[in-house]
C-alpha cells in the first residue's frame, strides 16, 4: 500500500528547522561576542 | 588588505557593519520565507514540496562558501600572515559547520517526498556529509591549538587541504549517479522559472548577509578574548619581574 504524504509537513518542518536554527546561530554569537567583550573590558579595567 | 590587519581599524569597521549585515540578512530572508511559504506556485512536478528550494540551496550553498572563506583566509594567513585571517578563518567555521548541518537536514526533508528515501549514499550527499565532519575536524583541531598554544598555522594547512573537497561535491552531480538533480543555475543561464529563480537568489543574498553578521560577530569574540588574555598575560609576566 502506497504511504500517504502531506507535502506540507515537510515544507514546513524544513523552514521550521532552518528558521530555529538561524536564531539560534544569530543568538548564540551575539551573547557570546558581548561576553567575550565584557571580559577583556574587564581585564582592561583592573 | 594590510589596512585591516589593526585590530582597532577593524572594530571601527565591524561595529557599524556588522549589525548593518544582520538587519538586511533578517529583512530580506524574512520576505523570502513569507514569499516561499505563502506566495510561490507549486511546482508542476514537485508541487508543494519545491518551496524548500528557497531555503535549501542557500544553506548548502553556504556551507560551501564557509568552507571557501576559511580556505582562502589560511591562504592568507600562511602566505601573508595577516594577523586577521586567523581570526576570519577560526570565526568562519562553527556558521559553516552550522548551515551546512542545514543543507543535509532540509535536503533530507525535501528528499523523503521528492525520492521516496530520507538518505542515499550517492556522491553529492555523501561529499555534503564528508565536508560537515572537516568543519568538525577543523573546529576541534583549531580550539585545541588555541587552547594549548600551538602552531595555528597546522589549522590553517587543513584548511587549505580540506578545500579539495569543494569541487569534489561541486561536480559529484555530473561526475556519478546520483539522485540529486544536476545544477540548475550556471553561467550560462537557469533552467528555472523566474518565480524560482528570484526567489532563490534573493534567498541567498539575505542568508549571505547573515551568515556575514555571524562571522563578524564571531571575529570581535576571538578578537576580544584575545586581547583579555594578551592583556592578563603582559599583568602575570609584569607581576613576576616585580617579585624577582
Amino acid at each position: 500500500m502506497r504511504e500517504a504524504l502531506d507535502q506540507w509537513n515537510f515544507v514546513i518542518a524544513a523552514y521550521a528547522v532552518v528558521i530555529i536554527a538561524t536564531l539560534v546561530l544569530v543568538g548564540w554569537s551575539w551573547l557570546a561576542m558581548k561576553r567575550a567583550e565584557a571580559r577583556r573590558d574587564e581585564a582592561k579595567r583592573r | 588588505m594590510h589596512g585591516f590587519a589593526n585590530p582597532a581599524r577593524f572594530l571601527r569597521l565591524a561595529r557599524w557593519l556588522m549589525p548593518s549585515c544582520l538587519l538586511l540578512g533578517v529583512a530580506i530572508t524574512s520576505l523570502v520565507v513569507v514569499y516561499g511559504l505563502f506566495y510561490a506556485p507549486p511546482e508542476r512536478l514537485q508541487g508543494e514540496t519545491a518551496r524548500i528550494l528557497f531555503i535549501h540551496v542557500p544553506t548548502a550553498w553556504l556551507g560551501m562558501a564557509g568552507w571557501t572563506t576559511i580556505a582562502i583566509a589560511s591562504f592568507v594567513e600562511l602566505v601573508w600572515r595577516h594577523p586577521l585571517a586567523a581570526l576570519a578563518a577560526r570565526a568562519a567555521a562553527v556558521p559553516g559547520a552550522v548551515f551546512t548541518a542545514l543543507g543535509l537536514l532540509t535536503g533530507s526533508i525535501w528528499g523523503r517526498p521528492a525520492w521516496g528515501t530520507w538518505w542515499v549514499w550517492d556522491g553529492r550527499l555523501t561529499s555534503f556529509l564528508v565536508l560537515l565532519f572537516l568543519y568538525f575536524g577543523y573546529i576541534a583541531l583549531a580550539g585545541a591549538l588555541d587552547r594549548e598554544g600551538g602552531n595555528g598555522r597546522i589549522a590553517a594547512i587543513f584548511g587549505l587541504v580540506g578545500a579539495v573537497n569543494i569541487p569534489i561535491i561541486h561536480y559529484s552531480v555530473l561526475w556519478w549517479n546520483s539522485l540529486h538533480q544536476p545544477p540548475s543555475i550556471s553561467t550560462g543561464g537557469s533552467a528555472m522559472s523566474g518565480e524560482y529563480l528570484y526567489g532563490l537568489l534573493a534567498g541567498a543574498l539575505g542568508f549571505s548577509f547573515i551568515f556575514g553578521g555571524v562571522v563578524l560577530m564571531r571575529m570581535r569574540e576571538l578578537l576580544a578574548e584575545a586581547q583579555a588574555a594578551a592583556r592578563l598575560r603582559r599583568r602575570a609576566s609584569g607581576a613576576a619581574e616585580g617579585m624577582a
